[in-house]
């Protein structure tokens, strides 16, 4: 996180992006490093195998930002991302995860 | 899977049968512990030809080389940790300019991973910003899904480079195979939106004043007739990228040459004026467009590419197409109204014929136009031209008749020096009927010089047209131009003697300052087969014109 306080941070508008990936070691990289070059930064991640653990489903809250859109289509582009959906804010994955912050 | 007799093989044998499978026939590289069984594998191969580079960034623009001349997908190799990390800047550079290639690493052993082992580096995480994909590969099994996988992935929508990474315990892992898979080939894409095609003609039809950008898109889908038909039909005005120079022969009467930074004025200056931007196969490239906001500002845009991500990343289209750009252009075409447009092109040859490209001294060879124009006339549009990074790479665009799809080869997303002499071996390996003319400088020679050698070893017909002049040109020009003349680190206080240094890897020589016909000299140089190197000097104060400084808008040109 940057210099933000976490009010400040609170107050920007927040995307939800769900991705079906491949489970493999390297899946993690991809995904993050489509962010990072770009100096994008990633508020919260969260990631777990699916069902037979062949893939796997990662969580990114992102700000919303006018560089989203080619963000998504950039990580549709990746070869071991399957599936790419938007969220608004409103998703609850990343609230429930809050009382593991207090 | 047609089904085979079971053989027991090894993973650097299965990798071997895959690529002949694939129909490759050449690849080069440089052997070292972690690939060994990979080069034993390959020793009893009689389809697949190795071309031994001298250093690793060599053997991967060599791949390039063949694969930018060829259009096939190249393949190089390397062996673990700086065998790898040498052959970085080809792919990052294959990357940039979207060429399809497969580099095949050695890894250490499974085991060893992430121990520091010796000549260990993490390749996979190395190459994930610069490749389409990569693999590490986890077990010989695992070769047989992706090295097909690998060839498809390169050659499919847009090209581009994939890695596979394989520690040597895979290689020398022995399994039974009883089916192998299907060589891996580019994919059909997906069929443009008829709607949206429908609507793009609309624009098209409706505009005045409208221009053609053809990039490098048009070459890699094949569709340059295509797109001069489309042009031809519609009396459309065409600015090219330097990716895209040859789709549309220099000298058509439609062609307004390369735009962007060292475009001609009268090319920088008619994008301003046309009303519809018709973008096929590129990319609105800063060195294409200048400062974006300033770029077409009249214009609407319609832009077909086969990478979606293209659609809307540096300039809103009005109609943004995805899909192959021959399929699109086929079916775009039947839907536009031939049409003469007599005022708009009267107004490009006015702007032509007021602002024309200058190329002061082009009909004396001692000059750098007129010596890019004598050796045109010293061979055919057969020929491959081929350039390294600098100012003799854009002389070279803007001066070469270039007439052919493919005769074109150039570093042009990365802009790698180096690239230049090890890319003219690979397109002379590739196309052995061809001469292949390779215009550096006395800087970029110097970057892949030792493959001096491999062109020697392999007889390549590559002609190195060396403009020495004594520095790093077009560092000096920017210095000159936009820092005071503070000339600093760009000139050289010792230049070899190029053509010792090149007779000492056994080439034939050419010193043309020395000839008293220089023309002369050049077409008795381009008559024998082999390597040669041609020797001129240019005053380091030639300057490539016009120029838009760096982020500024196009239409503010220097000199031309
Ligand atoms: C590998 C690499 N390093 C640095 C640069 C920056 N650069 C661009 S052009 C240039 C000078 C090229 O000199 P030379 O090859 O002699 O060609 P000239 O401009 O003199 O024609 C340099 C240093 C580059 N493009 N590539």
């Amino acid at each position: 996180m940057n210099s933000l306080t976490r009010n400040e941070t609170r107050a920007l508008a927040r995307t939800v992006l769900e991705l079906d990936v491949n489970n493999h070691a390297g899946v993690m990289s991809h995904v993050c490093g489509l962010f990072s070059r770009r100096a994008y930064n990633v508020e919260g991640i969260l990631c777990m195998p699916v069902g037979m653990g062949s893939t796997s489903r990662i969580w990114l809250m992102v700000n919303e930002d006018g560089r989203l859109d080619q963000m998504v289509k950039q990580l549709e582009k990746l070869e071991d991302v399957l599936a790419v959906r938007r969220h608004g804010t409103e998703h609850e994955v990343f609230e429930r995860l809050e009382e593991f912050f207090r | 899977m047609p089904s085979t007799p079971t053989e027991n093989l090894t993973g650097a044998q299965i990798v071997v049968r895959l690529l002949e499978r694939q129909g490759v026939r050449r690849v080069s590289g440089i052997p070292g512990g972690a690939i060994l069984p990979l080069y034993d594998a390959m020793s009893k191969s009689s389809k697949i030809e190795h071309v031994l580079a001298r250093h690793e960034q060599g053997a991967g623009f060599i791949a390039q080389g063949i694969a930018r001349a060829s259009g096939e997908v190249g393949v190089c190799m390397a062996s673990s940790g700086p065998g790898a990390t040498n052959l970085l800047t080809a792919i990052a550079d294959a990357k940039l300019d979207s060429i399809p290639l497969i580099a095949i690493t050695g890894q250490v052993p499974r085991p060893m991973i992430g121990t520091d082992a010796f000549q260990e580096v993490d390749t996979y995480s190395l190459s994930i910003p610069i490749t389409k994909h990569n693999f590490l590969v986890g077990s010989a099994e695992e070769l047989l899904e992706v090295i097909p996988r690998a060839f498809r992935l390169a050659a499919s929508g847009r090209p581009g480079p994939v890695l596979i990474d394989i520690p040597k315990d895979v290689q020398n892992e022995v399994v039974s195979v009883t089916e192998w898979p299907e060589p891996g080939k580019a994919e059909p894409t997906a069929a443009p939106d008829a709607d949206l095609i429908a609507r793009a003609a609309e624009m098209i039809n409706a505009a005045d004043r409208p221009l053609l950008y053809l990039g490098g898109g048009v070459v890699h889908s094949g569709a340059s007739a295509e797109a001069v038909a489309f042009a031809e039909k519609l009396s459309l005005p065409t600015v090219m990228t330097l990716m895209a120079l040859g789709t549309m022969p220099v000298d058509h009467p439609l062609s307004l040459g390369m735009l962007g930074m060292h475009g001609a004025r009268c090319t920088n200056l008619l994008l301003d004026e046309c009303d519809l931007l018709i973008a096929i196969g590129a990319r609105f490239d800063d060195r294409a467009t200048g400062k974006v906001a300033a770029f077409c500002p009249q214009a609407k845009i319609v832009h077909i590419d086969i990478d979606p991500s293209e659609l809307g990343k540096i300039k809103a289209a009005h109609v943004g197409v995805q899909g192959d750009v021959k399929t699109v252009l086929k079916q775009l075409a039947p839907k536009t109204f031939a049409c003469l447009r007599k005022d708009w092109l009267t107004r490009v040859a006015e702007v032509k014929a007021d602002h024309p490209l200058r190329m002061p001294g082009v009909d004396d060879p001692r000059t750098p136009y007129g010596l890019i124009r004598a050796v045109a006339e010293s061979v055919d549009d057969e020929a491959t031209i081929c350039t390294d990074v600098g100012q003799h790479q854009m002389w070279v665009a803007q001066a070469y008749p270039l007439r052919r799809e493919r005769q074109w080869l150039t570093s042009g997303g990365l802009g790698t020096m180096g690239f230049g002499l090890p890319a003219a071996i690979g397109a002379a390996l590739a196309e052995p009927e061809r001469t292949v003319v390779c215009f550096s400088g006395d800087g970029s020679i110097l970057m892949n010089i030792q493959e001096f050698a491999t062109a020697a070893e392999e007889g390549a017909n590559v002609k190195v047209v060396l403009m020495n002049n004594a520095s790093l040109g077009l560092v000096f020009q920017q210095q000159t131009l936009f820092y005071g003349e503070r000339i600093y680190a760009s000139k050289y206080k010792g230049v070899p003697d190029f053509l010792t240094v090149a007779k000492g890897f056994g080439w034939e020589t050419v010193d043309l300052d020395a000839a008293p016909d220089a023309r002369a000299a050049l077409r008795d140089a381009m008559s024998h087969r082999g390597p040669t190197l041609i020797h001129a000097s240019i005053d380091m104060r030639e300057q490539v014109l016009p120029m838009v400084a760096p982020g500024a808008s196009n239409k503010d040109m220097i000199g031309g």
